[in-house]
């Protein structure tokens, strides 16, 4: 019977700089769906949790999903899965462009990267022909290079890299892909530099994936397609303004963290909006691989088409930083997309530099003619080359993450994160169901593991009032879980405005044959969700890492509409455990056997 | 009072505007004076808070309205 799963994988040991084919397990790959589920059950089974990241002994697997590659809208994705070296936990990280679908024609369900190769390399992978490359000549260049050499080197290949930033084992070094696209947070950059691997090529002469019910998923993808033309955010405000149309909303309500999270609003916010930017230096929509929602953006910058700075990016380099200058934003995020690091830590890293000079920990004379103050574009420009390319004293330092940074100078409270990873453009004070959220995920302070500020802000699929605490542990693990399995589908998570859980699962059931229905769904992302946090605590994770920055939970916002508001995690949390089957952080037996885990 | 308009509401309307006020005027009044739907608008804000569009309105307040935004 024919299934959108290849049945393939391609284990690559670069210590032995060999590579062979293996069988991919067909109802395992069901049970944890694929992507982001299936790879995290793999480094489970594979690595030991223990292990030193940046090592030999960790692996990398980059997963596709049953839907990457099949003619679903978004059908692009695929996930970087391995032990983080920011903060010791298990990283999962996501990106678009074409990269994905291209590894999915070329036959492969996902890739596993293990040991370490003696000198610079990179993957080449036509169909089913892959070799392993000589990368000496690539390595130190930046991403735009490395992809339009590769590219005249491999005809029709789409191009994976690591820019500086993972060459030099940055703790911000994130996975690139086509260009702009980023598997962007938790250092996965870094543990592809680890191993040598400077890139991966792949072509393939197929441009489509046979699903198990052609009828069906036809059926499925027509009434997906209508429900995300015909919807508010994803037929109408994110091909307009893009992410950033979130900006005036975030800062109207008073939860747009400012002067890293010293403030709730910024006054620069108009200047750094997506309306101003459709304004401005928008020239086009930029789009992945079937996706028919075109969030990207392309603005101009010295005379070329570049990929503009999204919401989060934005704000990391706009109101955290105070900075109201767009054309330094989008350079800086392009510095980012050059040198490979992540535009969220990277922004939040120099929003609390300029927090330690203003307070004086940082002083002039490390600052080597760039001083960190409040407001300069200069400054998140010239910091952010510093630390893509691992240039002064200090910018190594700001290379490894904002906790680092902060924790260097003994005050770990000023970095504005969780489980060490950057918060991002939402205030947990004002939005009560974020904080829970932020606090529980697996990766660490993130949005995108269970993103109910649509709730909590845009009232999708229903209006919550974000200043209370009532039932948002639940919103919180509704979001988990769908997330999880819309993340290891191989789908974006933008669809999610649009599309229910009961139309993921007519898709994946079209695509692979299984009959998932709504709980089924929602059964295999909890199932996910677990076993990260199983992964966790084999690593050791600690009851405590469940948390948000002291700030939050003491300082409250001093000014606003969300004036005098303070993160209430604490009576969350225990609600949330209670709901998930967890004690003391961690699934209880009884919940893991419900799991089959 | 002042009316924020965002994203494609500023269309043809500009980014605020002044709207008269009136004893008992509420936000749907409002919408109507501005050609604005409530279909329209997905998030509506007085002095940056959730409010519902049928209260009335203070001559201080400041209402901004969203059509349906969303991204990550």
């Amino acid at each position: 019977m024919a299934t959108s799963y290849n049945g393939k994988i391609l284990r690559v040991n670069l210590t032995e700089r060999s590579c062979k084919v293996e069988d991919l397990d067909l109802n395992l790959a069901k049970k944890f769906v694929g992507g982001r589920g299936l790879g995290s059950k793999i480094l489970f089974d594979e690595v030991d949790p223990k292990v030193d990241p940046l090592s030999p002994e960790n692996k990398v697997i980059i997963a596709t999903g049953p839907l990457t590659g099949v003619a679903v809208p978004t059908g692009c994705r695929y996930m970087v899965i391995t032990k983080s070296p920011l903060n010791n936990m298990i990283a999962c990280s996501n990106s678009g462009g074409v990269w994905g679908a291209k590894l999915k024609y070329a036959g492969f369900d996902l890739m596993i990267l293990e040991g370490k190769a003696d000198k610079p390399c990179y993957i080449n992978i036509v169909d089913d022909k892959y070799e392993i490359l000589d990368a000496s000549d690539l390595w130190g260049q930046e991403t735009e290079h490395v992809e339009e050499v590769l590219k005249g080197r491999h005809e029709g290949c789409s191009v994976l890299n690591i820019g500086p930033g993972g060459e030099q084992l940055s703790l911000l070094a994130a996975v690139m892909n086509d260009a702009e696209r980023a598997a962007g947070r938790s250092g996965v950059g870094a543990v592809l530099g680890s191993k040598n691997v400077k890139a991966i090529c792949c072509a393939s002469s197929r441009t489509s994936v046979e699903p198990a019910d052609a009828a069906a998923l036809k059926e499925v993808v027509s009434k997906a397609n209508k429900l995300i033309k015909e919807n508010g955010v994803a037929g109408q405000g994110l091909p307009k303004f893009g992410t950033a149309v979130l900006v005036n909303i975030l800062n109207s309500v008073g939860a747009y963290p400012t002067r890293n999270w010293q403030e709730s609003e910024f006054d620069g916010a108009e200047a750094t909006s997506g309306e101003t930017m459709a304004d401005t230096v928008l020239v086009k929509n930029g789009y992945c691989h079937r996706c028919p929602i075109g969030c990207a953006r392309v603005v101009k910058l010295d005379g070329k088409d570049r990929a503009g700075a999204e919401y989060e990016t934005l704000w990391s380099y706009g109101a955290s930083c105070g900075v109201s200058d767009l054309d330094a934003i989008n350079r800086a995020n392009w510095v980012c997309n050059e040198t490979g690091i992540d535009t969220i830590s990277a922004g939040c890293t120099i929003a609390a530099a300029m927090e330690l000079y203003q307070r004086g920990y940082i002083k002039d004379e490390d600052c080597e003619g760039v001083p960190l103050v409040w407001g300069s574009g200069d400054a998140i420009v010239k910091w952010t080359e510093r630390m893509g390319k691992g240039e002064t004293k200090l910018g190594k330092l700001m290379a490894q993450g904002s906790y680092r940074l902060c924790e260097h100078y003994g005050v770990p409270e000023f970095s504005m994160s969780s489980k060490k990873l950057d918060l991002p453009a939402y205030d947990a004070r004002a939005i009560q169901g974020i904080g829970v959220t932020y606090a529980t995920s697996n990766r660490g302070g993130c949005h995108v593991r269970g993103y109910t500020i649509a709730p909590e802000i845009a009232g999708i699929p229903e209006k919550l009032e974000m200043t209370s605490i009532e039932n948002k542990h639940t919103w919180s693990i509704i979001f988990q879980n769908l997330t999880a399995v819309i993340d290891s589908s191989g789908m974006c998570l933008f669809t999610s405005f649009a599309l229910s859980a009961d139309v993921y699962a007519e898709m994946l059931n079209a695509a692979t044959g299984t009959s998932y229905d709504v709980n089924g769904v929602l059964e295999a992302g909890e199932r996910i969700y677990n076993l990260e946090r199983l992964f966790n605590q084999k690593a050791g994770m600690k009851p405590e890492d469940d948390s948000l920055p002291k700030r939050l939970l003491e300082e409250p916002i001093t000014g606003g509409p969300a004036k005098g508001s303070l993160s209430r995690l604490p009576e969350m949390l225990p609600e949330y455990y209670k709901a998930r089957g967890w004690e003391n952080a961690f699934p209880t037996a009884v919940t893991l056997e419900r799991l089959g885990l | 009072m002042e009316v924020r308009l965002f994203a494609t509401l500023r269309e043809n309307r500009g980014k605020a505007v002044r709207v008269d006020w009136h004893e008992g005027i509420n936000g749907l009044a409002v919408m109507e004076s501005l050609g604005i739907l409530p279909s329209a608008v997905a998030i509506y804000l007085i002095n940056g808070r959730n409010a519902n569009p049928d209260a009335a309105l203070s001559e201080s307040d400041i209402v901004s309205l969203f059509p349906p935004v969303g991204g990550g």
